[in-house]
């Protein structure tokens, strides 16, 4: 498997936020985490980005333990995150935001002493990457500003899934969003989980991660409560694990 | 409208922005030699060039900081205190340049000038991008220390003492026509041009002023950028004192004195934005243009000097005024 938490945990002071949680994402599947405010979702994934350090337990990253004291470390180990800000610079075009940090400078004298970009090549790698996603974006030389809520979502999600080896994980990339809209963020997450890579959702709209999910993980009050597959369960089902009204009796239903 | 006929617009505007910019400088040179058959002489061409050489300078300087969403008000005061320790440091060591040649003491002053230029833009560089102190606060008060150190060194006085060659060459004007200082800020501001629009730096100078976190959070050393941007601001100040030094011969305190809002005036006049992620170094070259042909322009009509500096201020808020209203307009359509 590309990403596996075992029994991780996380205590803020002496609040537990997450107890022996373990999941695991592999290449090419889509895992949603759902769970009310306050469940762990957020703090579940900045563990995994490398944002906060758990207080117990291992992150497996193809079955090697690593630990991440940065988003870098994570970076490195193939793991990229798409937050609810997108961190888009809203008066640059597509292409420059699409390199931000990375810019590709030309090769030789003109790269290497005269430190010129090389946009050209840079607008042919964007080109590509979306297609290689099957997504579009109406305009590649607009600027950020212009394009709609959910071409952003998209630009952001393209972007990272770019640059990402093995995992991405997107927080509430649906919550903000029109239906159209939706629709369209949601046919790409699954496109990036086509290219080989695992994609950890993280949402509130149960309607959104039924779409995309091959598997769906349920929080509540900082414990995994329900590994349920997507393909056979319904929103009334996730309702209950997630408000509780369901046991944990049957955690790992799903079939490995 | 489809999202390509959006953009198309949006570059014609952008286009068009320089365009209006030009517009205007063309009318204002229109309405001067109408007003003074001076206006188009040669005499007056070789001082408003000349004239423009410091605004622009600073400008360019200034037009780095405020696209990187920052502002640096003590460029005006770097600038006296550069030329006021370089003409200190050639006065004070080789007055009356008998010791040494008159080009080596003029060679040490350069140093000194861009020297003192670049470590004033490096502390405030320092205090904004590493100690967090707002931008404004920060060369507000270098301003004030500035422009505090550059009378102390002298009482107050000017320095005529300075070397001569730096006045020969300050106001030489090649085939009669352009003067050397000219050609100087006209290198600086290829390089400027180049280094804004054709380099990751650049890049990054934009993306930093546009989103600043998105900029960090792709693991980008955002404080050494910024530091290197008013690094840049400050070196231009010096550049501009040995300018100022050049055309007067002569190293006074006053001689940056009002001029951070002449160059924020030209950069705001060029588009950019005080919000930061937005302007070009062609607008900023279009903005120095008008601030300096209303200064002299002025002057060679006979209205009283003082008049200068609140036509340069009616003219700063009416060019952010009306950029405001034309953001207002295409977030309506």
């Amino acid at each position: 498997m590309s990403l596996a938490l075992r029994d991780v945990s996380r205590t803020f002071g002496g609040v537990r936020a997450l107890t022996d949680v373990s999941l695991e994402v592999n290449r090419g599947e889509v895992v949603g985490l759902v769970g009310d405010n306050g469940a762990g979702k957020s703090t579940l994934l900045k563990i995994v980005a490398g944002v906060i350090q758990p207080t117990g337990g291992d992150i497996l990253v193809d079955d090697l333990p690593v630990s991440f004291h940065s988003p870098h470390d994570a970076r490195e180990a193939g793991i990229s995150a798409v937050y609810q800000d997108l961190a888009l610079a809203p008066q640059r075009d597509v292409v420059s935001n699409f390199f931000i940090g990375k810019e590709m400078l030309r090769s030789g004298f003109a790269g290497k002493v005269l430190r010129r970009l090389d946009r050209p090549v840079m607008r042919q790698r964007v080109v590509s990457e979306l297609n290689r996603m099957k997504t579009t974006l109406p305009n590649i030389d607009a600027e950020v500003r212009y394009l709609s809520g959910g071409q952003r979502q998209s630009l952001a999600i393209a972007r990272a899934a770019s640059w990402c080896e093995r995992v991405l994980l997107l927080d509430e990339p649906t919550s903000a969003l029109g239906v159209a809209q939706q629709a369209e963020v949601l046919s790409l997450i699954t496109r990036v989980a086509e290219t080989g890579i695992g994609v950890l959702f993280v949402s509130h709209q149960m309607a959104d991660v039924l779409a995309v999910c091959d598997r769906i993980v349920v929080l509540r009050l900082g414990k995994v409560v329900a590994q349920i597959n997507a393909k056979t369960t319904s929103p009334e089902e996730l309702i209950s694990y997630i408000t509780g009204a369901a046991t944990p009796l049957n955690t790992d239903t799903t079939e490995k | 409208m489809t999202t390509e006929a959006v953009t198309i617009t949006v570059k014609r505007v952008a286009g068009s922005r320089n365009l209006l910019t030009a517009g205007v400088l063309v009318a204002i040179c229109l309405v001067f030699t109408v007003l003074s058959p001076f206006f188009l002489s040669q005499a007056n061409w070789i001082n408003t060039s000349t004239t423009m050489t410091q605004i622009l300078l600073l400008g360019i300087g200034q037009t780095y900081v405020i696209i990187a969403r920052g502002i640096d008000l003590s460029a005006g005061a770097t600038l006296s205190l550069s030329g006021m320790v370089s003409g200190a440091v050639m006065y004070n060591l080789f007055a009356p340049y008998d010791t040494v040649p008159e080009g080596t003491a003029a060679l040490v002053g350069i140093i000194i000038a861009l020297a003192v230029g670049l470590l004033v833009g490096l502390v405030n560089g320092f205090l904004i991008a590493y100690l967090k102190i707002p931008a404004f606060v920060a060369t507000l008060g270098m301003l004030g220390i500035a422009s505090g150190a550059s009378y102390l060194l002298t009482n107050g006085q000017s320095l005529s003492g300075i070397p001569p060659i730096i006045g020969e060459v300050g106001n030489h004007n090649v085939v009669g026509w352009i003067p050397v200082p000219v050609i100087i800020t006209a290198v600086v501001t290829v390089i400027a041009w180049y280094v804004l629009s054709q380099t990751r730096f650049g890049e990054r100078t934009y993306l930093l002023g546009d989103n600043p976190d998105a900029v960090i959070r792709a693991g980008v050393n955002d404080r050494r950028h910024l530091l290197t941007v008013y690094a840049i601001s400050g070196l231009l100040a010096g550049l501009a004192a040995l300018v100022a030094m050049g055309r007067l011969s002569t190293a006074s305190p006053t001689a940056g004195s009002g001029a951070e809002l002449q160059a924020i005036a030209t950069v705001v006049i060029g588009g950019a934005s005080l919000y930061g992620g937005r302007g070009t170094i062609g607008g900023t070259v279009l903005g120095a243009a008008i601030v300096t042909v209303l200064l002299t322009g002025l002057i060679i009509i006979g209205v009283p000097p003082f008049w200068q500096v609140i036509t340069v201020g009616i003219v700063l808020i009416a060019a952010v005024f009306l950029d405001q209203q034309k953001e207002i307009r295409a977030a309506r359509k």
